[in-house]
């Protein structure tokens, strides 16, 4: 158990080591930098100044050294300064942090909270036109784009309430702020919890077909005792794992989603960055999601451990 | 006792089922949904390869007088800000989603088939590299990947395939090691391996084709996520770029602002995209029950 | 409160369990495959029958008719009646049948393994059966599980309650299985291949048990296998089937010694002996003896003696119908054209 988890450990940090790298060298090849794209919206083409900028950035050093650079701050916590605003990267990520942090937590619980039972009754029930009407919920949960969906609400607060939930700078109250974040949160957790439904069902079914599903039955077990007691205890365990994947899964919503909203959190603000080239923003941001999707399987594989009585990990 | 109709018991497990059409009538009913995907994808196929035909105005040629036109006999459904006709970039926007969802879709699986059948077959270092990179790969979420991807090789339509190929193959390079790796204990492999047959004929012959069937239900469900991740892209401005009619697109055009306004341009791309990818998945989950009843997603 | 209030023994019933002409068949894409195809058998009270056959040969399925566990779709009971203690079993509602299972038949499955429920204790589910047909408090169902995993001689009951299956081995959880069957003492257990899945040593203990609990607890049993050793050993009366169908009955004794199909005589001849082998018995050592062919596909049935492709015997009244099921000998039956002149002239001179 103990070698597992440091060996587990380890395995993270290489992971994160080779993510570091991977982004370094993608956003390298982009073609054209901020000097390019400031001179070219400026209209300057004064190749003085431009190289004095670069220089100014440190675009001129070798690769390797850009990198190391960049390392090095990152784990001394010192990010860079962003390009565009000028001030130091890691005062423009914090304060947005929070915001898409409780985002991705509600639209997490909208998530599990719909797609956990309705997945176990999906699959209780399955070939019934029960089923088939929440698998056609949940696949076109996954279908619909989630940007899309978010118009869609948008638009029904125009057309029945003449308004429109934009998030503003600073909500009055906690609950003014959350009724403005659940209606972001319930179009990313809708997709989310499609994503949990079908793999919830499909878990459920596979332990339905298991032989002590048929020794439950043989002992005269009810249809609920045996769905609910033997079966939906076994088919949680792997749903636990599906965490891990919604995290990264909750990410690619969020970033459309705030862009729909226009909430100031750190998803919109990493495609505003992308769009600037402003790498010391990207770099760290990339990096940052990386680390949280890395962390939370972490955290699920150790939860696996405590929660399934089988696993050991001995080796 | 109650009495049992044996031909109507037979006809629903489909043992009378003979003949194309047979076939298709048992497969229809004991996969409806799946029937209704197979409708779908055709006509999106099929609106994707005849829009010329099925439009009367060019996407891309503006119209003053016809800015932001409601829907009517003229444009039946409306025009953008640019007076070009909705319907036609509808249409002609068929063409982009599949050219970019298959084409994505096709290179990431080559990719992967090629990764993930060789380092589960070979094993060893390469394997273990591989493996890394796969982890490293899947550490980011697929928007994520795409979207630096996308910037970094610039926008159009071949950059936008391949930053959406990219991070499709570890998935499928996943799935296919596993699956190579079951296989290759198979006693069949074992067999063929003591009658000396080489192991890269091994590796062709006996596990490639086996590893079809999870490969054409997982290319299916890539295929949607590639559409809408194009659309996101496009959404986003990363995409394909302007005057091309992509779905995505057309909805980043200030959409907010059209809610208000003009909601034929925000219902009706969105609808097509949910549309699509709807099909595709329905398609998918028919086929994964049919070709490969134990895999899970 | 016994639930067991509604099947009472009736007067002058003479068997327990009265399998009438039981039909079973899956619905496949393939066509019907009549997996069970009119079996009747009785089994008396505190007896043994054991059901010998080959995979596929309908043995279990004839198992979890009995219980109703057949999966639906694509299997369905068409046909028969099943009478435990007088009362059609096939006639009972869902709940009425649950009150069945688990307490007046109960069934011990093939593989240890994967039969118990992972995530939870042994001692809870052996708990659950007891709670689920008898009034107790589930801590007096506790103390029972425990004793219960004393009778079938698991080493220090109380710590194994509290662990989970894939913490015993397999010869373990085969006990404790047992140990779930017989908790509400049920009137007849059904053993479904017990010991196939469990070493060699394992093997005869856990019959052992089996044989040792039946005398001890008054129940009946059905030993379903396709090991004649295992007959030998523990059963008093042998059903014979082949491809869905009873092809011979009789007492063990009298089967060993005079079999009547071809079938038997394959599958006894195919039992190693070694003294046959080492040819002790005849002056040149005999090979093992296997029946050639396969068991035929069920859909697929020919339409004499299903038997008749593999059979070395065959005549065209073989291939062309199939033989009647007939009392050939006291208390011993049999589906044969030709037994009398292939067995019987000898045994009747």
């Amino acid at each position: 158990m103990g070698a597992y988890l440091v060996r587990r450990f380890f395995l993270m940090l290489l992971t994160l080591f080779g993510m570091s790298v991977l982004i370094f060298v993608l956003l390298r090849v982009m073609p054209g930098n901020i000097s390019d794209i400031l001179f070219e919206s400026a209209g300057l083409v004064n190749p003085a100044e431009k190289a004095k900028i670069e220089k100014e950035l440190g675009l001129d050093q070798p690769l390797v050294v850009q990198y190391s650079t960049w390392i090095s701050g990152l784990l001394r916590g010192d990010l860079g300064y962003a390009y565009v605003s000028e001030k130091p990267a890691l005062d423009e990520i914090l304060p947005r942090i929070p915001i898409t942090a409780k985002l991705a937590v509600l639209a997490l619980f909208f998530s599990i909270v719909l797609g956990v039972p309705l997945g176990v009754i999906s699959a209780v029930k399955q070939d019934t036109p029960l089923d088939y009407a929440l698998r056609v919920v949940s696949l076109s949960g996954l279908s619909l784009p989630s940007f899309w969906l978010a118009l869609l609400i948008l638009m029904g607060f125009v057309h029945f309430l003449g308004w429109i939930p934009i998030y503003t700078d600073k909500p009055a109250t906690i609950w003014h702020e959350l009724a403005l974040l659940s209606i972001p949160a319930a179009a990313v957790g809708f997709r989310a919890s499609a994503l949990i439904m079908r793999l919830t069902r499909s878990s459920m079914l596979e332990v339905l077909r298991q032989d002590y599903i048929r020794t439950a039955r043989a002992k005269g077990a009810s249809a609920a005792s045996v769905n609910y007691d033997h079966a939906l205890r076994n088919a949680v365990l792997p749903v636990i794992t599906i965490i891990g994947i919604e995290a990264a899964f909750l990410i690619g919503g969020l970033i459309v989603t705030e862009t729909v909203f226009n909430i100031p959190g750190v998803a919109r603000f990493l495609v505003e960055a992308i769009r600037w080239r402003d790498y010391p923003i990207v770099q760290n941001l990339v990096m940052f999601i990386a680390v949280v999707v890395v962390v939370v399987n972490f955290l699920v594989d150790m939860a696996y451990v405590v929660l399934d009585p089988r696993i050991k990990y001995e080796d | 006792m109650a009495v049992l109709d044996h031909r109507a018991e037979l006809n629903r497990a489909g043992a009378n089922a003979t003949g194309f059409f047979g076939t298709a009538r048992f497969l229809m009913r004991r996969y409806p949904l799946g029937a209704v995907g197979a409708v779908i994808v055709v006509l999106f196929v099929l609106t994707a390869l005849f829009a010329p035909w099925l439009t009367a105005y060019d996407p891309t040629s503006t119209n003053p007088r016809a800015s932001l036109a409601r829907p009517t006999a003229d444009h039946i459904l409306g025009a953008d800000f640019m007076g070009r006709d909705m319907w036609s970039r509808v249409a002609y926007g068929a063409r982009i989603s599949l050219a970019v969802g298959v084409g994505s879709t096709f290179l990431g699986c080559l990719i992967g088939v090629a990764v993930g059948l060789t380092s589960g077959y070979f094993g060893g270092w390469y394997d273990l590299l591989i493996q890394r990179l796969i982890d490293i790969m899947q550490a980011l979420p697929l928007l994520v990947m795409a979207l630096v991807m996308a910037a970094s090789l610039g926008p159009s339509l071949q950059n936008t395939i391949i930053a959406i190929a990219i991070p499709l193959v570890p998935n499928v390079a996943r799935v296919i090691r596993s699956n190579t790796l079951s296989l290759r204990e198979m006693p069949y492999v074992e067999a063929a391996r003591a009658v000396g047959m080489s192991e890269l004929g091994i590796a062709v012959r006996h596990v490639l084709p086996n590893t079809l069937a999870p490969l054409i239900v997982l290319a299916t469900a890539q295929l949607g996520a590639a559409i809408l991740t194009e659309a996101a892209l496009s959404f986003l401005g990363l995409g394909i770029p302007e005057p091309h009619p992509s779905w995505g697109r057309m909805l980043s055009e200030s959409a907010a602002e059209y809610v208000r306004t003009a909601p034929w341009l925000v219902i009706f791309p969105g609808i097509a995209i949910s549309l699509a990818v709807f099909g595709t998945n329905l398609l998918g989950d028919a086929l994964r029950d049919y070709l490969d009843p134990r895999q899970r997603t | 409160m016994d639930a067991r209030a509604d099947v009472q023994p009736e007067a002058g019933a003479q068997a327990l369990l009265e399998v009438d002409d039981l039909q079973t068949y899956f619905f496949t894409r393939q066509g019907v495959v009549k997996a069970v195809d009119g079996v009747s058998f009785a089994l008396r009270r505190g007896e043994t029958l054991a059901i010998v056959g080959e995979s596929g040969c309908g043995k279990s399925i004839t198992a979890l008719s009995l219980l109703r566990l057949i999966p639906d779709p694509p299997g369905r009971i068409v046909g028969g009646t099943v009478r435990l203690a007088g009362h059609d079993l096939m006639t009972l509602d869902e709940p009425a049948m649950r009150n069945v299972r688990g307490n007046d038949i109960s069934m011990i499955f093939q593989e240890p393994m994967t039969s118990l429920n992972p995530v939870m204790t042994i001692g809870r589910q052996i708990a659950e059966v007891i709670l689920l047909h008898q009034d107790v408090s589930r801590k007096e169902a506790l103390a029972k599980a425990v004793e219960m995993l004393r009778l079938v001689r698991i080493p220090e009951p109380e710590q194994r309650v509290r662990e989970y299956p894939h913490q015993l081995s397999g010869g373990m959880r085969q006990r404790a299985m047992i140990a779930i069957a017989l908790a509400c003492n049920p009137k007849v257990l059904i053993a479904d291949e017990p010991t196939t899945a469990l070493d060699v040593t394992i093997q005869a203990q856990i019959l052992e048990l089996i044989v040792e609990l039946q005398q001890k607890l008054g129940t009946a049993v059905i030993l379903i296998t396709h090991d004649l050793g295992v007959v030998a050993e523990t059963a008093q009366r042998v059903i014979v089937m082949y491809a869905g169908r009873k092809v011979e009955e009789a007492p063990v004794g009298e089967l060993f010694a005079h079999a009547l199909h071809p079938y038997t005589h394959g599958l006894l001849a195919s039992i190693p002996r070694l003294d046959l082998m080492r040819g002790e018995v005849n002056d040149t050592p005999q090979r093992l003896q296997e029946i050639t062919g396969i068991v035929p596909a069920l859909t697929d049935l020919p339409q004499g003696c299903v038997f008749a492709p593999r059979c070395k015997f065959a005549d065209d009244r073989c291939r062309a119908q199939y033989p009647p099921y007939e009392q050939k000998r006291s208390g011993h039956w049999a589906a044969c054209w030709n037994s009398d002149a292939l067995y019987g002239g000898a045994l009747h001179a």
